[in-house]
């Protein structure tokens, strides 16, 4: 393994004297694997936590395949992918395997479907769990042909002998064949006689989503299902002193006030009453209005006045030539909102024993967990099915939305009842991506070379994500509240406000902090590549920095710095495809590259690009994206190109022109005209993907790769355009314009 | 036709007591400006909204290009980036202090008074060169200006001397006053849209500020004949001036442009503004209780446009202001007292779009959805609800003539 | 009972009059395609066509729709038989959640029903009424200009008739 990730040694930490407090955050599953090593090899991806086959692939007797995943689709087209890893193995067409996602009931608990790691880990256990299956049929076979299994081989859903005799999948499974434990090496197919991997199959649910099939859990539609809306505090901590409900319980359709403390909601027959009802609901509402947000102009002063806890990421020394020249630099990023286009969507059935949700959540075995705590349930009254909700890039709405339903299910037993939040609730309920702040210091020689680099990075938690009962608004709402629980600073080597706080670079002295930041002044939670959007976009903006100061073209100073042969060639391909050149544009156009590998264990994603900033408004215009991304083996490269696409193209919209307006008292950012996001009349001229395959290599997270280093090479090509360094996010057109100058 | 003869007289003669202008000399040297007065400049140029006119949708910064529809015809922006060619780089101070205050090109030609130079024509020297300043040092861009299209006889520019002869001496002043007034009736030529103009284009002194015209949409009045229900003041004329006020809502349609501009110049100058026009506004509306709302009288005279406003409009226009950028009853926007019903039929049409990325009022086009009928149901609904059964006439002519001319 | 036209079909239904034309669409007459994004007529999630003409539905109320003629993504094509446009989407493989793209269809569909040969520029300044999140801008735009080629060469294909101007 060359990948220079640092787990920091006791040794190196104590050495670390001028700290005041600091914790070893070494990754626990890490220490297990090593504990594993001595006995035998770990499980492979996910079987680790369900090592029984059948958990993961079952055939019935009339042949049908249906292979199971604790993932969600989340709009990340992991559906598609896992099918054709499925088909791979089991030498069966795609289209051929049934695919069940997260569902309590049936699937594996494979956590959340997050930090992009459903490749990492659902792919590659289907994958091996399809391969064992596979060789476990082959053996039946060959017992029941009497021929030597390597004289057999699967086809097309059967066993094939040498002269054509065959035997279909589902002639082989009686009884508990495939109720097996998992081994931990399964004979996969060699790279070069993949079939279905490598191929950019179209993603199985786009031609139902383009022509109005049932996509989303916001289509789900059960006999007697009734609509309900919730009607949510004045600001976050306001407490509901009195609702007059008696003219609106006789408004069309409504049947029923819910009201339990602070939560409020109303159910109704039909989807508009609902709203109706929600609206005058809202005006009858009297709270007393908590005022206890800092002040958005100050936002960073008051993070930095916070108390934090020091954590120590990185520290390791070595001999180098001394420095000659320092440079330093404090980079800061606002409060930064998910706005999905759908807002949050549940539909929820509780028939007085057991209750069952249908949620767009990313957790499905942790959102049990919470509503049976919060209910007062045992965990196996509660069932959570996933299904489809509007994009998602984390951690939205969608949890608290499946609690509303389920508490509003259970004040009507025997009718399913379906709530969808109003787009203010989402925008202004939603949990935000922190907002950060971080400082680089690194000198180099005089050859130009970085030789020591420092870097202190301080945020909140990057996760309040259930199973706590508490960590669901509705919860917290209740007469009889639930608490949420202790904000966590996340583990490396994954990382959360610390993620990708490690430059890949092969530097000489390296120390990284992290300033973990409890107290939450705005409510937060995980939003698309979590702190490596920021730490990414201060790092590799420092990085050209420093390449300016050194005289070097950025491009060259990484490769300069950089020693990862995978690393290497997704920074040369970028360049190469985009055509990147030192020489200076015309006067307004800049050219800006960045790199990264997503939390220095995912995809490797390089992004070169051009912009034109309007010298009198500040505007800024992105012309030609170009990006390489190294996924590891690709399973569908369509399906990475559209990812990174997309990726880039959020993260444009972050990078230009978010940010989340707050007063003393609430959220101010309640729809698209108080949280403007990019629109089509300034999206780039185009932006093309280059996938670097790297056949035989493990799957790599890519869903979150691009969104820091394209912010950074926006940032890089503002500064190449304009001769100023903007390390404040968003780059907007008032913000660049004011640093430009008239 | 009668007018025009006339036209053509009395400007002609008026002509006459001038002799050609000379030319000023190219100015091909070099100029170092001093940073503050390029940056003093620039928040000039935004106080006097030069991009407004001199920019083309979509089109480079001061490049020229944007049609600005007259009476009299077409005339378009021209370019005063400082591309020697096509823009002002030949421009000397003198020759720019000459166009400012006197309307006249460096070569000689009177320009026409869209470019309100009887109001430059206040501007103190410092102001001048800062501006100078300012200009020459954008991006030079080779854009050539568009031809003037004008009928007869306003397309002879020395006609223009006879013009100038009637109306320029009039604005002429020499005290400084204080920075309001100032800034109000010379840069910011506020009276250009706010005062309504004779036959002959020029603004009315006798009416000033009673208000006037812009590319079509009505310019309130800046005085005490505003109809405003709700009073302007000082505080809020700076609340709508730099972005949005509660009471009154903000801008849109060319002003929102100058609103656009003001948001970057200091502090002091928009209150000075503000403060300047809150006097001349003073004893407008006498009540400031809440606006009278004839809900139920409105519904029974106009049951459809009530139907209508309830499915449409009201999702939020009827929430008490809870909705972003909406004030809490209709009834408080000015425009709905005009004495015509231009500024309801443009919103309802063309809907309001912040410029990309910036926080601002965001309303769909109406235009696609809703026949001229049902926007004129809905307006007369309104004005029925809030201004005291007042209706304007001809709305849905006005509205079919403005759907002609915003989507050709 | 309020009678509206939707995909060429007669449908009577007894919502209030002053209901948005998108709870219609989706409660009472149960299609998926126009989806709730805001109701505010920011985001486009809700489009659909009537007369031709893209509208929010989220701010129509079926009051004003009686005699005219609604469209929704279901009226284009279906799973097996989708639209050139549709089918244009599915090619591009033009959607990451999807949630917004059929509003993005329609939208374009009514662009591409007036002007079959629309510029970049047209396209992007058509579609800016409409919102995406996760970043799918590019494709949408690939998937515009594929479905107006796609309608050009069939029209060259086909004897000759009046072009729109």
């Amino acid at each position: 393994m060359n990948a220079p990730v640092f787990t920091p040694s006791r040794r190196n930490v104590l050495a670390g004297a001028l700290i005041l407090s600091f914790s070893l955050r070494a990754l626990p599953s890490l220490a297990q694997d090593q504990d594993n090593a001595a006995s035998k090899p770990p499980l492979p991806g996910s079987l680790k936590r369900a090592p029984m086959l059948d958990a993961w692939i079952r055939i019935d007797a009339d042949g049908v395949i249906t292979a199971f995943t604790g993932k969600c689709e989340i709009g990340q087209g992991i559906r598609t992918a896992l099918m054709q890893v499925a088909a791979e193995e089991l030498e069966v067409d795609p289209h051929a395997v049934h695919l069940i996602t997260a569902d309590t009931a049936r699937t594996a608990n494979e956590g959340f479907t997050s930090g992009s790691n459903s490749m990492k880990d659902s792919a590659t256990a289907i994958r091996n769990a399809a391969a064992q299956v596979r060789e476990i049929l082959i053996g039946v076979a060959a017992e029941r042909l009497g021929i030597a299994a390597d004289q057999l081989h699967a086809q097309s859903g059967a066993v094939v002998g040498p002269d054509n005799r065959r035997i279909a999948y589902g002639d082989l499974v009686a009884g508990d064949v495939l109720h097996v434990t998992a081994q931990p090496v399964s004979k996969l197919k060699s790279p070069d006689a993949l079939k279905m991997i490598g191929q950019s199959m179209p993603r199985v649910d786009i031609p139902g989503k383009v022509t109005g099939g049932i996509a989303y859990v916001h289509d789900l539609r059960l006999p007697g299902m009734v609509h309900a809306r919730v009607v949510r505090p004045s600001s976050y901590d306001a407490r509901l002193l009195s609702v007059d409900t008696s003219g609106i319980e006789k408004m069309p359709g409504v049947m029923k006030i819910v009201r339990d403390g602070s939560f409020l909601g109303v159910i109704a027959e039909r989807e508009f009453q609902a709203i109706a009802a929600m609206h005058a609901l809202t005006v009858a509402a009297k709270w007393d209005v908590a005022t206890k947000l800092p002040d958005e102009g100050n936002i960073f002063g008051f993070i930095e006045s916070l108390p934090a806890e020091e954590h120590v990421i990185a520290d390791k020394h070595a001999d180098s030539a001394p420095g000659t020249r320092t440079l330093e630099a404090v980079y800061h990023r606002p409060y930064q909102m998910h706005g999905s286009i759908g807002p949050s969507c549940a539909v929820a059935s509780f028939d007085g024993d057991a209750l069952t949700v249908w949620s767009h959540a990313q957790g499905m075995f942790p959102l049990r967990k919470g509503i049976a705590e919060m209910l007062h349930l045992p965990d196996e009254k509660v069932r959570c099915i996933h299904m489809e909700g509007a994009g998602c890039y984390g951690h939205n709405g969608a949890d608290d939305a499946a609690a509303d339903a389920a508490l509003l299910a259970c004040a009507l037993p025997g009718r399913p009842v379906r709530v969808q939040w109003m787009r203010e609730q989402e925008h202004q309920w939603e949990p935000y991506g922190p907002a950060m702040v971080s400082r680089a210091r690194a000198s180099l020689d005089i050859a130009g070379n970085i030789v020591d680099w420092e870097y202190e990075v301080r945020s909140n938690t990057h996760s309040t994500r259930p199973p706590g009962a508490g960590q669901f608004l509705a919860a917290r709402h209740l007469e009889q509240p639930f608490k949420p629980g202790p904000p966590r600073p996340g583990e490396q080597p994954d990382g959360a406000g610390d993620r990708n706080s490690v430059p890949l670079y092969a530097l000489p002295n390296v120390r990284v902090g992290y300033q973990f930041v409890p107290d939450m002044p705005l409510r937060v939670s995980a939003l698309r590549g979590l702190g490596a959007y920021h730490n990414i976009f201060a790092i590799e903006s420092f990085m050209d920095e420093l390449a300016i100061a050194a005289g070097a073209d950025p491009v060259e100073f990484r490769l300069r710095h950089m020693q990862e042969k995978r690393a290497r060639k997704v920074i040369e391909t970028a360049a190469q495809r985009f055509g990147w050149s030192s020489a200076s544009m015309t006067e307004g156009s800049g050219r800006g590259f960045a790199f990264a590998r997503y939390k220095n264990l995912g995809a490797y994603c390089a992004v070169a690009l051009e912009v034109d900033v309007e010298h009198e408004s500040g505007r800024v215009r992105l012309g030609r994206v170009v990006a390489a991304v190294d996924s590891g083996q690709a399973v569908n490269p369509n399906g990475i190109a559209n990812q990174i696409q997309g990726g880039i193209v959020q993260s444009a919209s972050w990078t230009l022109y978010e940010s989340v307006r707050f007063n003393q008292t609430r959220i101010l950012s309640q729809d698209w005209s108080t949280y403007p996001i990019l629109r089509f009349g300034n999206v780039p001229e185009s932006v093309d993907v280059h996938v670097v395959d790297a056949p035989g290599e493990p799957f790599l997270g890519t869903g979150e790769a691009a969104q820091g280093p394209a912010a950074a090479a926006i940032a890089n090509a503002v500064t190449n355009a304009t001769g100023t360094r903007i390390r404040h996010l968003p780059l907007s057109a008032a913000r660049v314009k004011a640093a430009i100058g008239v | 036709m009668a007018f025009s003869l006339l036209l053509v007289v009395v400007l002609g003669a008026g002509a006459l007591f001038f002799v050609a202008h000379v030319a000023m000399p190219e100015d091909r040297g070099q100029h170092v400006f001093a940073p503050d007065l390029v940056r003093r400049g620039g928040e000039l140029a935004a106080l006097g909204y030069c991009a407004s006119c001199h920019t083309a949708e979509k089109g480079q910064p001061f490049a020229g290009g944007r049609p600005l529809a007259t009476p009299f015809g077409t005339i378009f922006g021209t370019n005063i980036t400082p591309d020697p060619e096509s823009g002002i780089g030949l421009y000397s101070p003198a020759a720019f202090a000459r166009a400012m205050r006197e309307g006249i090109d460096r070569v000689g030609r009177d320009l026409y008074p869209v470019f309100p130079y009887n109001h430059f024509t206040r501007l103190e020297d410092k102001d001048i060169d800062a501006l100078y300043a300012f200009l020459m040092t954008r991006a030079a861009v080779a854009a050539q200006n568009r031809a003037n299209q004008l009928a007869f006889p306003y397309n002879i520019r020395p006609l223009l001397a006879g013009w100038k002869l009637l109306y320029l001496d009039k604005f002429r002043v020499t005290e400084r006053p204080d920075l309001g007034r100032y800034l109000v009736e010379g840069l910011s030529h506020c009276g250009a849209c706010h005062t309504p103009r004779d036959r002959l284009g020029a603004e009315i002194a006798s009416q000033h500020f009673d208000g006037g015209e812009a590319e079509d949409w009505w310019a309130p009045p800046l005085n005490a004949n505003s109809p405003s229900p709700v009073p302007w003041t000082e505080e809020s004329l700076f609340n709508y001036l730099r972005s949005w006020d509660a009471e009154h809502g903000g801008a849109i349609g060319p002003m929102a442009q100058v609103v656009a501009g003001l948001a970057s110049v200091p502090e002091q100058d928009v209150r000075a503004i503000a403060a300047y026009i809150g006097s001349t506004m003073a004893k407008q509306g006498e009540s400031d209780g809440p606006v009278e709302d004839n809900q139920t009288q409105a519904m029974q005279a106009h049951p459809q446009g009530a139907e209508l406003y309830a499915g449409i409009c009201a999702t939020c226009h009827e929430t008490g202001g809870h909705v972003p950028f909406t004030v809490a009853s209709l009834g408080q926007h000015t425009s709905l007292y005009a004495p015509d019903p231009r500024n309801m039929i443009h919103v309802v049409l063309e809907g309001a779009h912040p410029p990309e990325g910036t926080v601002g009022a965001v309303m769909p086009a109406f235009a696609d959805a809703l026949s001229d009928e049902q926007i004129a149901e809905i307006i007369a609904y309104l004005r029925a609800r809030f201004s005291g059964g007042a209706q304007w006439e001809n709305v849905e002519d006005e509205i079919a003539r403005i759907r002609r001319r915003t989507s050709p | 009972m309020i009678t509206l036209n939707v995909n060429g079909r007669s449908r009577d239904v007894d919502d209030a009059p002053n209901t948005p034309l998108l709870y219609v669409l989706r409660d009472t007459l149960e299609l998926n395609g126009a989806k709730f994004g805001c109701g505010l007529g920011q985001c486009g999630a809700c489009t659909v066509v009537v007369d031709g003409k893209p509208v929010f539905s989220c701010l129509t109320p079926i009051a004003i729709l009686q005699g005219r003629k609604i469209t929704t993504l279901e009226g284009l094509g279906t799973e097996d038989a989708p639209s050139p446009l549709q089918r244009a989407f599915i090619e591009e493989q033009a959607a990451q959640c999807g949630y917004c793209i059929p509003g993005m269809i329609m939208r374009a569909h009514a662009l591409l029903t007036g002007n079959a040969a629309p510029t970049d520029a047209e396209i992007r300044e058509h579609m800016n009424a409409n919102l995406c999140r996760c970043g799918t801008h590019m494709r949408i735009l690939q998937a515009i200009k594929r479905a107006a080629r796609g309608m050009q060469a069939a029209d060259a294909r086909a004897p000759a008739q009046e072009v729109r101007p």
